[in-house]
């Protein structure tokens, strides 16, 4: 029995080299594959649209992330392979909005919702409290005095 | 007043989905239209030796039209170009797209070729330097060289008449 735990344990021993060199593709330069991986989180797969182009395993997104790459070794920095891909793709390719007039209603909406729903709240709470008394004529009055005099009456 | 808020919230919601839920999510606008069209230098499909750039069309207005053998929606508009090209309205010029098998010239030669010229996108890294983002593709440019129009999916005769015609008209076409 320990025999062929050790045979086994051994065989695992062997394989860990195969393992670990499968777990990093592609690392010619671990620094560019870092930086590359880092962009591709913030980048839109523009084929499948909800996934980014670090998940993404799309013909394109390849591409793109060949594309960033190579650009990355030629010495371009982190932003100008950002400005080379929205002047391609718009603003489109980008995660995280650019904040400029046309995005102020994206970026406000929120916070304006808000306040909207927090006026409303505010002055239906004002306005209950600011309620005039019930208005109760003498004819009322007198019915209700008669109606709890009733009440006394059985007790 | 008061009893009409329920109905207004309603309306404008209506409006937001009708115009939110008709849009083509894949019609992503092209931050080209109004700049000029990038250069590039391309080999021709069947001829080799010869190489195609964008600039051998100045003072032509013209469409390229982002292909690939690989492409079944390129083969739904290819009726309707090899149409075009009969007529002769405007040269169309082929991008061959990402065409790793190397079928576009045996393929056009079964089909008909509608294109005056096709380029040879290979690696379609040309594709991502006009913003390409699958096939078909189509941008109209125009004598100087500056992109007007970008349209995503098959031309269809109905998109045809809506998109291109107004435009190539006001173009002089």
């Amino acid at each position: 029995m320990s025999h062929s735990c050790l045979i086994a344990l051994l065989c695992g021993l062997l394989a860990l080299p195969a393992w670990a060199g499968e777990a990093q593709p592609n690392a010619e330069d671990p620094v560019i594959e870092q930086r590359l991986n880092r962009l591709a989180e913030d980048l839109r797969c523009l084929v499948c649209q909800n996934e980014s182009l670090a998940g993404s395993r799309a013909d394109l997104a390849e591409d793109l992330r060949r594309e960033i790459r190579q650009q990355m070794k030629a010495g371009k920095n982190d932003q100008e392979v950002i400005d080379y891909l929205t002047s391609r793709y718009g603003d489109f390719v980008l995660y995280k909005p650019p904040f400029k007039p046309v995005t102020f209603l994206l970026w406000f909406g929120p916070a304006l919702f808000v306040t909207i729903g927090a006026v409303v709240w505010f002055v239906t709470l004002r306005r209950r409290r600011t309620l005039p008394p019930p208005q109760i004529d003498e004819a009322k009055r007198q019915q209700a005095a008669r109606l709890l005099a009733e009440e006394e009456d059985k007790a | 007043m008061k009893r009409f808020i329920p109905f207004i919230v309603f309306v404008v919601l209506a409006v937001f989905f009708y115009v939110g839920l008709s849009l083509n999510p894949r019609e992503v606008p092209s931050p080209f239209i109004g700049k000029p069209a990038p250069a590039f230098s391309l080999p021709v499909v069947g001829e080799p030796g010869r190489s195609f750039g964008p600039e051998q069309m100045r003072g032509k207005v013209w469409l390229l039209n982002v292909w690939a053998p690989w492409c079944v929606a390129c083969r739904q508009e290819h009726g309707f170009l090899m149409q075009l090209a009969r007529s002769g309205a405007v040269p169309i010029v082929g991008l061959n797209w990402k065409d790793k098998d190397r079928e576009a010239e045996v393929l056009l030669a079964q089909v008909g070729n509608p294109y005056f010229v096709v380029a040879d996108d290979l690696d379609g890294r040309v594709g991502i330097d006009y913003g390409v983002t699958g096939t078909p593709e189509t941008y109209v440019i125009d004598r100087e060289g500056i992109v007007r129009l970008k349209h995503i999916s098959p031309i269809t005769p109905e998109v045809w008449k809506a998109k291109f015609e107004p435009l190539l008209k006001e173009l002089g076409v």
